[in-house]
C-alpha cells in the first residue's frame, strides 16, 4: 500500500483504527444521503464533527481523558447555533486547572491547550495522552485521505 | 474524583521518575514526522514538546482541509457513487 506520506508506527489493520474508520464512514454515509443536501459550510462542519467524534469513539481511546473531554466539547458544539461553532461555553470546572509547574518545560502549557482535557492532567499523564491523541489524529487524517483517493479512483 | 486527583498530585510526583518521563518524551519523539531521520540523536524534551505542538496543530489543520475537500466532493458526487467510494475505503482498512 503506497500512501503519499507513509507514517511511522501507524497500523491501519489494528482493531482500534478499524472501529474509528467504521464510525467515521458510517457518519459520512449518513451525511452523503442527507436530503435535501446541506449547504457546503454546514456539511463541512458535519464532516469535521464526525472526524473528531470517530476519533473519540475508537476502542483504544474511549478510556482516555482526552476522548471524554473531546466528546464533551463536541456535544457543546452541537447544542449551539451553527454560526458559533468555535465558541465554547465555559462551565465551572470541578478540577482546578494546573498551571505549569517549575520542573516542566514551558511548552507543556501550550500542549495542554492542544490536547483535549489537557489542562487538568498530571504532566506524566499529559505525555501519555498526547501520544494516544496524536495516534488517533494521524489515523483520522490517513483515513480521510484514503477516502478522498477512493472518490477519484 | 476531583479530590482524588488533587490529593494524589504529591504522591504521584514522588513516584514518577525522571526516567519514566524521558521514556514518554522519547516515545513522543518517535511519532514526529522526521523521527526516522532523528532516531539516534537525543533531542531535548523542550524541543520534542515544541515540535509535538506544531505537529498537532498541523494535523488539526489537515482535518479541517480534508473536511472541506470531502464536503466539496459530496456536493458534486451522486449518492450512489459516494456510497461506493465509502465502501471501497472501508474495504481498504
Amino acid at each position: 500500500m503506497n500512501r503519499k506520506n507513509p507514517l511511522p508506527n501507524s497500523n491501519p489493520n489494528s482493531p482500534n483504527s478499524s472501529m474509528q474508520a467504521l464510525h467515521f464512514l458510517q457518519a459520512l454515509a449518513r451525511i452523503a444521503r442527507a436530503a435535501p443536501k446541506p449547504a457546503h459550510s454546514a456539511r463541512t462542519r458535519q464532516i469535521r464533527h464526525a472526524a473528531y467524534a470517530s476519533m473519540a469513539h475508537s476502542s483504544r481511546s474511549s478510556r482516555r481523558t482526552w476522548s471524554r473531554a473531546l466528546l464533551h466539547r463536541l456535544r457543546q458544539w452541537q447544542q449551539q447555533r451553527p454560526g458559533r461553532l468555535l465558541t465554547v461555553r465555559r462551565r465551572v470546572r470541578i478540577v482546578t486547572p494546573i498551571t505549569s509547574r517549575p520542573e516542566e518545560p514551558a511548552r507543556a502549557e501550550t500542549l495542554r491547550q492542544l490536547v483535549p482535557g489537557g489542562r487538568g492532567m498530571e504532566y506524566c499523564n499529559l505525555l501519555e495522552e498526547t501520544a494516544d491523541y496524536v495516534q488517533c489524529l494521524r489515523a483520522q487524517v490517513q483515513l480521510m485521505q484514503t477516502l478522498l483517493d477512493a472518490f477519484s479512483s | 474524583m476531583s479530590s482524588r486527583r488533587s490529593h494524589s498530585r504529591h504522591s504521584n510526583a514522588s513516584r514518577i521518575t525522571e526516567e519514566e518521563i524521558n521514556e514518554l518524551v522519547s516515545k513522543l519523539q518517535m511519532m514526529l514526522p522526521d523521527a526516522p531521520i532523528r532516531r539516534n540523536s537525543r533531542v531535548s524534551a523542550r524541543k520534542v514538546l515544541q515540535e509535538t505542538c506544531s505537529y498537532i496543530r498541523s494535523l488539526h489543520q489537515e482535518v479541517d482541509d480534508l473536511s472541506e475537500k470531502l464536503s466539496e466532493l459530496l456536493a458534486s458526487t451522486d449518492t450512489d457513487s459516494a456510497e461506493a467510494a465509502i465502501l471501497r475505503s472501508l474495504l481498504m482498512q
